[in-house]
């Protein structure tokens, strides 16, 4: 039952086999029963009234009545969204996001929200104020982040599906991380108002389930052009077309040679490599294609995403709303120190910090311009590399999942995110799939496409699904 | 490229955030590592180069200059922790 794809659930659904209230009521109580282990969730809607959710309009869609849990860092109306920070500790909004308003509309249940790293600033989850959650595969280990409580709701299936967001990999890592899928659209395919802002160049959000359809049905509700967003992007609805089979006679795969053999664990080499050996089985070409200025790319996006950040976190002041220090003072300004200081963590305030210095004077053009230009040179080499193919098949992270306090400095890891960041600098569609475990542990596969093209991944990866069975593998503690 | 304890404290000043000497001290080692990493970007040949501020091109949509939402004043207020008769309540700013 808990293995199940959104469309046999609703088949499930359709045909009466299971009511609406027996469907929520499998969920949250493994939500109830498994969360004390992992801490993946902080709000379990235990007060769910399914039936009231569904509308004339929403009663019979293929989302109708199926279970999601929203990232932390969607706003949702009456229901405390806190960012994973004290800042937001009790911050109720008073308004939707319209990634949560559209899964709303399409008839989707709300089970509850999901821990994840403070503002979406890490790759480990060790950095929510509401204390770190654990990898379903080996609780003594992180799965990822920022996005790790969405993450490891659905490999402990929790949910089926969740929301998420990604800004340097936040969707792919903890997918990689937790064995599951996660997909990022295009920078510009869904809409960020609601979403808790970390660097608005690069924010997008996405989606996280256990396979690539279950991904593009979600995905399909909640993109579009939206007034409230005027990055949202105006273009022809899409929908998403899961393919027949899982032939791929035609198509071009490119691959980054280099990228491979920085793969310095051989284990996690092999198991991309046999994904690749997969693909050519199913009639794919694989062509070598080359990012010349990618290495640049961590460096660059650690002087864009703080600069962001820091602009946009200067918006929690403690006067409008969000946390306020206790101590009363005659000061403005030393209030809004105090504040800020005791709302936000220490991997935020560091960031904070490194954006208010590449922002400064004498630094600005050296750095922040700097990186931009690399950007466009990052941008320029994907556009080179899909006027060879069709799709990228590359790595998503070095490592399998590391332990708790195993990379005490924040600083060690942002290296890690070599695989992830080139793409979202460029704003590409992107996602990881599971492929064949290392060391007992999931590993991801990482296919990219180009601008504004979630079908062709999408599609890569249902067909990879059609042959392969590591997507609907589980954590033993969980079955 | 080394970021010193006066330039440490001037940015906390401008990102209001009040660090205490360990956490100054620890903060400068950081940001002084992840300088060194960003140092390499310096490098690259970038003088034909536009910056790229944004990953695909979008114009600034414009409204018809009309209210589209009813007034939420209330509900906003309410999340404030100080607002009296439609004003949100802050220290003293003017001598």
């Amino acid at each position: 039952m808990i293995n199940l794809s959104i469309r046999e659930l609703n088949q499930l659904l359709e045909k009466k086999q299971i009511s609406l209230p027996e469907l929520s009521s499998i969920y949250l109580d493994r939500c109830q029963q498994f969360n004390p282990l992992l801490n993946a969730l902080l709000h379990i809607n235990d007060d769910i009234q399914p039936e009231q959710l569904l509308t004339a309009d929403n009663a019979t869609g293929l989302l109708s009545g199926i279970p999601l849990i929203h990232k932390d860092l969607f706003s949702t109306h009456g229901v405390r969204t806190t960012a994973g920070s004290r800042m937001l500790a009790e911050y109720i909004p008073p308004f939707d996001a319209t990634v949560v308003a559209r899964l709303n509309q399409a008839g989707m249940m709300s089970l509850g929200k999901a821990n994840m790293d403070e503002f979406a600033m890490g790759s480990s989850n060790e950095y929510s104020y509401f204390g770190p959650v654990n990898n379903p595969w080996d609780l003594n280990r992180v799965p990822g982040g920022s996005s790790g409580g969405s993450a490891a709701a659905v490999a402990a299936r929790l949910t089926p599906v969740a929301t998420a967001s990604d800004t340097g990999g936040s969707i792919r890592q903890p997918a990689a991380f937790c064995g599951i899928t996660g997909i990022k659209p295009s920078y510009g395919r869904a809409s960020r108002f609601g979403m808790i802002a970390f660097a608005s160049s690069l924010d997008q959000a996405g989606v996280m389930a256990v396979s690539a359809d279950d991904c593009g049905l979600v995905l399909e509700a909640m993109m579009g052009h939206d007034d409230k967003d005027s990055t949202s992007i105006k273009a022809d609805p899409w929908s998403w077309q899961a393919p027949q089979d899982a032939a791929m006679q035609g198509l071009k795969v490119g691959v980054i040679p280099a990228w491979i053999e920085q793969l310095t664990d051989d284990d996690i080499k092999q198991s991309t490599l046999s994904a690749l050996e997969t693909l050519v089985e199913q009639g794919a070409e694989l062509i070598e294609v080359d990012l010349p200025h990618a290495e640049l790319a961590v460096a660059a996006y650690y002087i864009l995403a703080p600069a962001e950040a820091s602009a946009n976190l200067a918006r929690f002041d403690g006067i409008r709303f969000g946390h306020q220090c206790a101590d009363k003072s005659d000061d403005i300004n030393d209030m809004y120190r105090k504040t800020r200081s005791e709302g936000f963590g220490a991997e935020v305030q560091r960031r904070i910090m490194l954006g208010t210095w590449a922002l400064s004077s004498g630094y600005y053009d050296d750095y922040y311009c700097q990186a931009q230009r690399i950007r466009r040179l990052i941008s320029e080499d994907f556009k080179q590399a899909f006027s060879q193919v069709d799709v990228m098949a590359v790595p998503v992270s070095p490592e399998v999942p590391f332990k708790h306090g195993e990379k005490s400095d924040g600083v060690n890891m942002y290296q890690a995110d070599q695989f992830t960041i080139p793409s979202s600098l460029a704003g590409l569609p992107c996602l990881s799939m599971p492929i064949q475990p290392a060391h007992n542990l999931p590993v991801g596969l990482q296919l990219i496409g180009p601008y504004f093209n979630e079908q062709i991944i999408l599609t890569t990866a249902a067909k990879f699904q059609m042959v392969t069975d590591y997507h609907r593998q589980m954590p033993e503690a969980f079955v | 490229m080394s970021i010193n304890r006066k330039e440490l404290t001037e940015m906390a000043e401008l990102a209001k955030l009040d660090l205490n000497a360990e956490q100054t001290r620890q903060v400068g080692q950081s940001l002084n590592q992840i300088t060194a990493m960003v140092e390499r970007i310096k490098k690259a040949d970038t003088a034909q180069v536009k910056p790229m501020f944004h990953p695909c091109q979008f114009w600034m949509p414009l409204r018809d200059d009309v209210v589209a939402e009813p007034s939420r004043k209330t509900e906003l207020l309410a999340l404030a922790r100080h607002a009296d008769d439609n004003f949100y309540l802050v220290p003293k700013v003017i001598e």
